[in-house]
C-alpha cells in the first residue's frame, strides 16, 4: 500500500516543473513561418496587381506596344458615356444574377443542410462536379439549350407549348441564367458551412412559439444567418463582374460587360495600359460596393 | 389538461427510441422524465411538442387526438437544451416573439413581456441585446418566453444542464415554485435523480426506450420497481440472492430477512436485495444477530458531514454512510459486522 504512493507523488510533483521550463514567449521561428505565405501572397498577387497598376499609367505606342510614362490619358478615356453604361450594366447585372442566385442556392442548402448525411455528400460531391465544369463549357452548353435549332424550346413546341420553336439567345434572360449557374456551386459551398452549424433548436423554438415553417425561415432562418447571405452575395458579385466569356457566348454586344471590354482591349486593340486602368477603376468600384455592403450589414446589426 | 401518451413507439431506422410508452399525465402537475443519457426522454418529449411524429400510438390533450396536430398549432411552451434564444433580436423581441407571431399589438406585447420579466425576476433587461445576459439570465428569457402565450402545457428538455452547480440547485427550486404558482402543467426531462427529486410530483423513470416506473420521488426512492431504477436513483447497495419462503433472502448461504416480498416473485427464484446505505449500521464485531453479515473495513471516506464506510462482506462490498454522532470506532482492515435492519431490504426481480 505504500510502496507504490510516493513514486505517484513525485511524479505529479515533476510535472509542473516540466511546465514551467518549456517556453512562453513567441520565438523568432514562430513568425519565419508565416514568411511563406506573405511570400507567396506577394508574389502571385501584390507584386502582379503593383505591375498592373503601373501599367495602366503607361502610354500606349500605336501600332506597338506601350512606354513607361505617367499620364490619366488611360483613366480620362475611359469616363465616356460608352464605358460609363457598360460599367453600369456590368455592375446591374452582376448584382441582379447575385440576388437571384443567392435567393435560389439560400432555401437549397437550408433544405441540403437538413437531408441526412450521405445524401448531403451525395449532393455536394455533384456540386463540386458542376465546379470543375469551365465557363467556357457552361456558356456553349446554355447556348445549345436555349437555341432555336436544338434547344429546349424544340420540347416545349414538340409539347405543345410553343407555337414554334424560339431562339432564346443571345439575349438578357441567357446571360442571366448562364451567371446564375455558373455561381449557384459558389454560393451554395459559402452558405453551406453556415447553414449545417445553425442550432436546430432555433427554428424548433420559432416553431413551438406558433409560427409555420415558413414564417420561421424568414423571421428566424434568414434572419440569423444575414452575415452568410452577405458574404455569399459579394463573392457571387464580385464573381459576375469578372465573368468575360458568358456575356460574348449569351449576350448581344450592348450586353457586354467591362471585363468583356477589358479582354477586348488588352488582347483584341493590344491596348494594355488602357486595359489596365479600366481593370484598376473596376476593382475600385468593386472594392466601394463591397465596404457599402458590409455597412450596411454592420448597423442593421447595430439597430437589432 | 390531462396528457394522454396511448402505446406511443418511434423509431430512427433501426433504433427503437420509444417502445410502447403508455402513460397519463393528470393536470397542473410537474412531471420528470428520467433517465441516462440515450434513454428516450428527450424522444418522448419532442413527440409530445410535435416536433416528431411517434411511428406508432396516439397523443392526446382532454381527449382530443394531437398526433398529426403541427408543432406550431399545439400551443405549448417549451424550453430548449440549449435555451435557443433567437441571437438576431433583444431580451423583449425574444419574449415577445410568439406574440408578435399572433398578430399582438405593440402595446400590449411591451405590457405582457414586462410582466413576463417580472415573474422570472428579470426587470430592466428588455430592451438589451441576449449576447449580454449571463447563463442564469438567459435561463431566464428562456422560460418567460415559452410562457409568454399561455400554453396548455409547459415542456422542458434539460433546462438547467448548462449552468453551474450551484445554480442549478437554485434554479430548480425557483422553477418548481414558478410552476407551483402558475398551476401549470409541466413535463421536465433531466438526467440528473436530485434535480428530478427535487422538482417533481411524478417521476417517470425510463431506460433504453421504456417507461421503468413511474412513481412519486420519494416512491422511486424507497420502493424501486427495479434493480435499473435502484441503482439510478440514489446511491444503493445491490445484493444478488436467492428468496427463500416468503420472508428470507439467501445471500451466500445466509439467510437475510426481508419485511415483505412483491407477490409476483416465486419462491427460489433469484432476485436482487436493495439496502440504502444510511439504513446499513456497522458495529463492533463482537455483536451477532439477526441480518448481521461479517466482513471487513475496506475503506472509510470521512466527508465531514457525512462519513461512507465500504465494507467488504466476501465478495460483496457495502456502503454504509453515518453521520459524525454515530460514527463507529473502526478503520480500514478492522473486522466488522454490518446490519441489514429487515425493515429497510427491498426485494427486487432481478
Amino acid at each position: 500500500m505504500t510502496g507504490p504512493a510516493p513514486a505517484s507523488a513525485s511524479d505529479e510533483l515533476r510535472l509542473p516543473r516540466a511546465a514551467a521550463t518549456r517556453p512562453t514567449s513567441p520565438s523568432l521561428r514562430q513568425h519565419a513561418l508565416l514568411l511563406y505565405p506573405a511570400a507567396m501572397l506577394a508574389v502571385f498577387f501584390v507584386v502582379p496587381f503593383g505591375i498592373m497598376l503601373a501599367v495602366s499609367f503607361f502610354h500606349r505606342v500605336e501600332g506597338a506596344f506601350y512606354e513607361p510614362a505617367f499620364e490619366f490619358a488611360n483613366y480620362a478615356r475611359f469616363l465616356s458615356p460608352f464605358f460609363g453604361k457598360a460599367l453600369a450594366f456590368s455592375i446591374w447585372i452582376s448584382a441582379l444574377a447575385a440576388a437571384a442566385v443567392v435567393c435560389v442556392a439560400f432555401p437549397f442548402t437550408y433544405f441540403l443542410t437538413r437531408m441526412r448525411r450521405p445524401a448531403q455528400v451525395r449532393v455536394l460531391v455533384f456540386i463540386l462536379a458542376v465546379l470543375s465544369l469551365s465557363e467556357v463549357i457552361i456558356g456553349f452548353s446554355w447556348s445549345t439549350l436555349l437555341s432555336r435549332t436544338a434547344g429546349v424550346s424544340n420540347l416545349l413546341y414538340f409539347v405543345g407549348l410553343l407555337a414554334q420553336p424560339v431562339a432564346w439567345t443571345p439575349s438578357f434572360g441567357a446571360l442571366l441564367v448562364g451567371l446564375c449557374y455558373l455561381c449557384f456551386p459558389y454560393s451554395v459551398l459559402v452558405l453551406y458551412p453556415a447553414l449545417s452549424r445553425l442550432d436546430p433548436e432555433l427554428p424548433e423554438a420559432s416553431r413551438m412559439l406558433g409560427a409555420s415553417p415558413l414564417r420561421t425561415f424568414f423571421s428566424v432562418v434568414v434572419p440569423v444567418l444575414r452575415r452568410s447571405i452577405i458574404s455569399a452575395l459579394i463573392l457571387v458579385f464580385v464573381f459576375n463582374l469578372g465573368a468575360f466569356l458568358l456575356p460574348q457566348v449569351l449576350g448581344r454586344p450592348e450586353h457586354w460587360t467591362l471585363s468583356v471590354l477589358i479582354t477586348d482591349q488588352a488582347i483584341f486593340q493590344s491596348n494594355i495600359p488602357f486595359a489596365a486602368a479600366m481593370a484598376v477603376f473596376l476593382m475600385l468600384v468593386c472594392l466601394a460596393l463591397v465596404a457599402l455592403t458590409l455597412m450596411f450589414g454592420q448597423q442593421r446589426r447595430l439597430e437589432g | 389538461m390531462t396528457l394522454r401518451l396511448e402505446h406511443v413507439s418511434k423509431s430512427f431506422g433501426g433504433l427503437q427510441a420509444l417502445v410502447d410508452v403508455d402513460l397519463e399525465f393528470p393536470h397542473g402537475r410537474l412531471i420528470c422524465l428520467l433517465g441516462p443519457s440515450g434513454c428516450g426522454k428527450t424522444t418522448l418529449l419532442r413527440c409530445i411538442a410535435g416536433l416528431e411524429t411517434p411511428t406508432e400510438g396516439r397523443i392526446r390533450l382532454d381527449g382530443r387526438d394531437l398526433t398529426d396536430v403541427p408543432a406550431h398549432k399545439r400551443n405549448f411552451g417549451m424550453v430548449f437544451q440549449s435555451l435557443a434564444l433567437f441571437p438576431h433580436l433583444s431580451v423583449g423581441e425574444n419574449i415577445a416573439y410568439g406574440l408578435t407571431i399572433r398578430g399582438v399589438d405593440k402595446a400590449g406585447r411591451r405590457r405582457r413581456t414586462e410582466e413576463l420579466l417580472q415573474l422570472v425576476r428579470l426587470p430592466g433587461v428588455i430592451d438589451r441585446p441576449v449576447s449580454q445576459l449571463s447563463g442564469g439570465q438567459r435561463q431566464r428569457v428562456a422560460i418567460a418566453r415559452a410562457l409568454a402565450l399561455n400554453p396548455a402545457l409547459f415542456l422542458l428538455d434539460e433546462p438547467l444542464s448548462a449552468l453551474d452547480a450551484k445554480l442549478r440547485e437554485t434554479m430548480q427550486i425557483e422553477l418548481r415554485l414558478l410552476q407551483r404558482r402558475l398551476g401549470i402543467s409541466t413535463i421536465v426531462v433531466t438526467h440528473d435523480q436530485r434535480e428530478a427529486m427535487t422538482m417533481a410530483d411524478i417521476v417517470v423513470v425510463m431506460d433504453h426506450g421504456r417507461v421503468q416506473q413511474v412513481a412519486a420521488p420519494l416512491d422511486t426512492y424507497r420502493s424501486p420497481s427495479n434493480a435499473f431504477v435502484a441503482d439510478f436513483i440514489g446511491i444503493s447497495n445491490l445484493v444478488p440472492g436467492t428468496l427463500r419462503g416468503r420472508d428470507a433472502v439467501l445471500v451466500h448461504g445466509q439467510p437475510i430477512r426481508v419485511a415483505s416480498v412483491p407477490a409476483a416473485i416465486a419462491e427460489g427464484t433469484h432476485v436482487t436485495l436493495l439496502i440504502r446505505p444510511e439504513e446499513v449500521h456497522v458495529r463492533p464485531t463482537e455483536t451477532n444477530g439477526e441480518n448481521h453479515l461479517r466482513g471487513e473495513v475496506s475503506f472509510v471516506r470521512d466527508l465531514g458531514a457525512s462519513i461512507e464506510i465500504t465494507v467488504r462482506c466476501g465478495e460483496q462490498q457495502l456502503l454504509a454512510v453515518t453521520t459524525p454522532r454515530e460514527r463507529p470506532p473502526i478503520e480500514i482492515g478492522d473486522a466488522v459486522a454490518v446490519e441489514l435492519p429487515a425493515s429497510a431490504c427491498v426485494v427486487l426481480p432481478s
